[in-house]
């Protein structure tokens, strides 16, 4: 038979003495938290207590848990990290009124997130460490070494910055609070992101620049309007294990290589380059992608450049298709062998190079833009004399097909056979069609 | 068989196949793609992606899971890294393998965000207190994208430090075809964790100075202690000038006094020639084509092109500088790269640079006529 030793542990402390000054908040706190801990017996090697910098941050140093000290106000972002990376982790986050302030937007987020970590503000609305400087809690009035006449500022009210965007539990009091063992408990066991808002008294800077007692804590929440207990609750699901479960999309397709077989030949002595001048909305850049796809079809190398403005829907689209016989090695050049202009947007964004272009380069335009300037051969083609009537959007790769047709850069047929693939597949074939039948008007 | 594809795509790929099983990032240009294809990738190989509230919040969230035993990675661009700067001191004096893409754009400041530069070469090395090394990759083609990347969590886990993979907006965003056995696959050792009852309670090793030791990992046999701040070898804060100088020499003897298995250079040498072209990235590109040019043409040229920009490849650039009168430095920022090959120069050597801070690329033009 077997036996079952069930060892209770009587502290998570370890044999290290606080090394905080007499009369301040951290130590109670601290032995709050040692008795939650013993109260709810978590396995200190499954415990990580977070913290950051100031005073409080050195609390981890006296656990005999795991701990993670880091950067100042940023240890809500690695307690999310280990929660994600590890569910089942108990993460304990301690953390200063400083930290609060610095590291705002993580508090925001955390709490938004609902991720599942415990979050204890000591909270003594200075910086201690740094030599008593005013912080995002310091009353209104107060009187810190950066804010000898009173502070200006309106103190931030934590717990109703967390508690409206999300937080499972929020509860604010102070380290005299009988029953704050409980309510750590509580926070803990609430699997989500719990926030425990803990005044407290800084004897070296804040008692005595303010004259502060325990009684002015108190009467300090009431002038302020903050409640104090437990002030939010909610059931909804923790961040680590909700995310992943929603976190695979429905089209989740690897990224591994997708191979391109060759069913054509073309050769060339040179790189050729085509670019396509159009507007956002004109398709180009996937009309280049199909003269990409059937390039490499053809036997060729194809690199396709890009350029669009950040908001992608309006104005121009550029995309350059360069085509060579080996390994392209360097696919920034700005001379296309044909520049193909489709739009106003794309000329202008075109025209001082194509007034550089030599008679060995081609313009294929419409004829909105038949007198450009350029030394290059302008060609002008007309979609409006094809029987069918083109909508812009298949511009782009109809012209392209011109190009094809006439340069015989690959195959015209491996244009055919690329565009008729995908899901605009019916359209772009057509517009190639329809390309062909303009190439030779 | 080829295929059409991005440095973006090569780079999600590689990391893929180094085991990476945690993204952290920002939406950023001309990084972002990275972030996209990380939230597709990681839910599909039981990893996690998330996008931060921030940078500051991405490289912090990489750094707790990667004490809590993932392999982490993140990706940005030049005003990301400003942002990313205290994490990576924090990752470096807490010995922590990670993983940074920096899709360099044109700098300073929000510079232009969809043109590419080479601007951040000095700032990764020294874009964080104290001048602590760390290593930095600069792939050249989309498929050392990929295996570079693999390369970047293979040194990370062996040295316990960030690692950096330089590219840019052409390299990652420009489609290109790529023979699919171009992709070179390599080994990435697996994270060597503190075995049950070994080393308990010491997560780090600095005896000898250059000795890595295992990673004590969250939820372990062990409770694990790690801190930003300088530490005994169990992970306690300590002032005493002894431990804290210990711990110093030991973040920079761990990486210098191993550089051999660091440095990755392709050295393309003509005895013949007088002039070597060297360069890294996205110029390097340039560099190959300008070279091919200049053989075609007759004229003899040597071609150096650094993958492992820190630290230093001094071996391989020594050598080249012995051997060649003149050496040409192609890079695109005002240059940055070239005062390291200029500190190594002798005299009487010649380090010429070629430059470009306008968005565009250095041409095989601009080589070949630093070659006449």
């Amino acid at each position: 038979m077997s036996v079952t030793t069930i060892t209770t542990l009587g502290t998570y402390r370890n044999d290290s003495p606080y090394p905080f000054c007499p009369g301040c908040g951290h130590k109670s706190i601290l032995d709050h938290l040692n008795e939650a801990l013993v109260e709810l017996q978590v396995d200190p090697m499954k415990t990580v207590i977070v913290t950051d910098i100031g005073c409080a941050g050195l609390s981890d140093q006296y656990f005999a848990t795991s701990a993670f000290h880091g950067l100042h106000g940023r240890s809500i972002t690695y307690a999310t990290g280990i929660k994600l990376a590890q569910p089942d982790l108990t993460v304990i986050v301690v953390m200063g009124d400083g930290g609060t302030g610095i590291g705002g937007t993580h508090l925001l987020n955390a709490a938004r997130r609902n991720i599942g970590v415990t979050v204890l503000v000591f909270n003594n609305f200075n910086y201690g460490m740094t030599g008593g400087q005013h912080s995002a809690t310091t009353p209104e009035g107060a009187v810190t070494t950066t804010t000898p006449g009173g502070n200006p500022e309106r103190p931030l009210d934590i717990c109703g910055s967390v508690g409206v965007n999300g937080a499972g539990f929020v509860w604010r009091g102070t380290s005299f609070d009988g029953d704050l063992t409980q309510r750590i408990c509580e926070a803990i066991t609430s699997n989500s992101f719990a926030l425990l808002d803990i005044w407290e008294l800084c004897t070296a800077y804040f008692v005595k620049s303010n004259q502060f007692t325990r009684r002015a804590l108190e009467s300090t929440l009431e002038t302020l309007g903050f409640q104090t207990g437990v002030l939010y609750r909610d059931g909804r699901q923790e961040y680590s294990r909700a995310l992943r479960e929603t976190a695979r999309g429905p089209d989740s397709v690897p990224v591994g290589p997708t191979p391109i077989e060759q069913k054509w030949s073309a050769s060339l002595e040179r790189p050729f380059m085509i670019e396509l001048a159009g507007s956002a909305g004109g398709r180009v850049r996937s009309a280049a992608r199909i003269g990409a796809l059937a390039a490499i079809q053809s036997g060729l190398y194809a690199a396709q450049r890009d350029d669009y403005p950040v908001t992608v829907k309006t104005g121009h689209s550029l995309a350059k298709l360069l085509l060579a016989d080996r390994p392209i090695d360097y696919a920034g050049s700005d001379r296309p062998d044909v520049l193909v202009v489709l739009t106003a947007d794309g000329l202008a964004k075109v025209r001082s190079r194509a007034v550089g272009l030599s008679g060995d380069s081609i313009i294929l335009t419409v004829p909105e833009f038949a007198d450009i300037e350029s030394g290059a051969e302008v060609q002008v083609v007309d979609p409006s004399s094809l029987s069918d009537r083109f909508p812009k959007a298949d511009l782009g790769l109809l012209a392209l097909a011109v190009v094809v047709r006439r340069t015989g850069v690959f195959p015209i047929d491996a244009l055919r056979a690329a565009a008729a693939e995908g899901p605009f597949g019916e359209s772009n074939a057509a517009a190639v069609e329809a390309g062909i039948q303009l190439a030779s008007l | 068989m080829r295929e059409l594809t991005d440095g973006s795509t090569a780079i999600v790929r590689g990391a893929v196949d180094a085991g990476c099983d945690f993204f952290a990032g920002y939406p950023i240009t001309p990084a972002s793609q990275i972030l996209t294809a990380m939230s597709r990738e990681m839910p599909r190989v039981g990893g996690v992606a998330i996008q931060g509230e921030d940078e500051i919040s991405s490289i912090g969230m990489c750094i707790g899971a990667t004490m809590a035993g993932a392999r982490a990675m993140t990706a940005t661009s030049g005003p990301g890294i400003s942002l990313y700067s205290e994490n990576i001191g924090m990752a470096i004096i807490g010995e922590v393998p990670l993983v940074i893409i920096d899709v360099q754009r044109l700098g300073p400041s929000t510079g232009g965000a969809t043109t590419a530069a080479q601007g951040d070469v000095q700032f990764v090395r020294w874009g964080t207190g104290g001048g602590y090394p760390i290593i930095a990759l600069a792939p050249s083609s989309v498929p050392e994208c990929y295996t570079l990347t693999m390369k970047a969590f293979d040194l990370a886990e062996r040295f316990r430090c960030p690692v950096f993979v330089l590219t840019d907006k052409e390299l990652n965003l420009t489609a290109t075809t790529v023979d699919i056995n171009a992709y070179e696959r390599i080994p990435v050792r697996p994270r060597a964790r503190i075995a049950p009852g070994e080393s308990a309670g010491t997560p780090y090793a600095y005896h000898p100075p250059d000795a890595v030791g295992p990673i004590a990992t969250y939820g372990d046999e062990a409770p694990v202690r790690f801190t930003g701040s300088t530490h005994d070898e169990r992970a306690f804060i300590t002032k005493d000038p002894q431990t804290v100088g210990a711990l110093n020499e030991h973040l920079v003897a761990k990486i210098e006094n191993h550089q051999d298995e660091i440095d990755m250079v392709v050295a393309d040498i003509d005895p013949g020639a007088s002039t070597a072209l060297l360069s890294y990235g996205i110029t390097a590109g340039s560099m190959r084509e300008a070279v091919r040019i200049a053989r075609a043409g007759g004229r003899p040229v040597s071609a150096l092109t650094i993958q492992s920009l820190w630290p230093v490849p001094e071996r391989a650039i020594l050598a080249l500088l012995q051997n060649h009168g003149r050496v040409v430095v192609g890079e695109l920022n005002h240059g940055q790269y070239r005062r390291e090959v200029e500190r190594l120069a002798a005299k009487g050597t010649e380090v010429v640079g070629v430059h470009r801070n306008d968005g565009t690329l250095i041409t095989p033009q601009d080589f070949l006529e630093v070659l006449s």
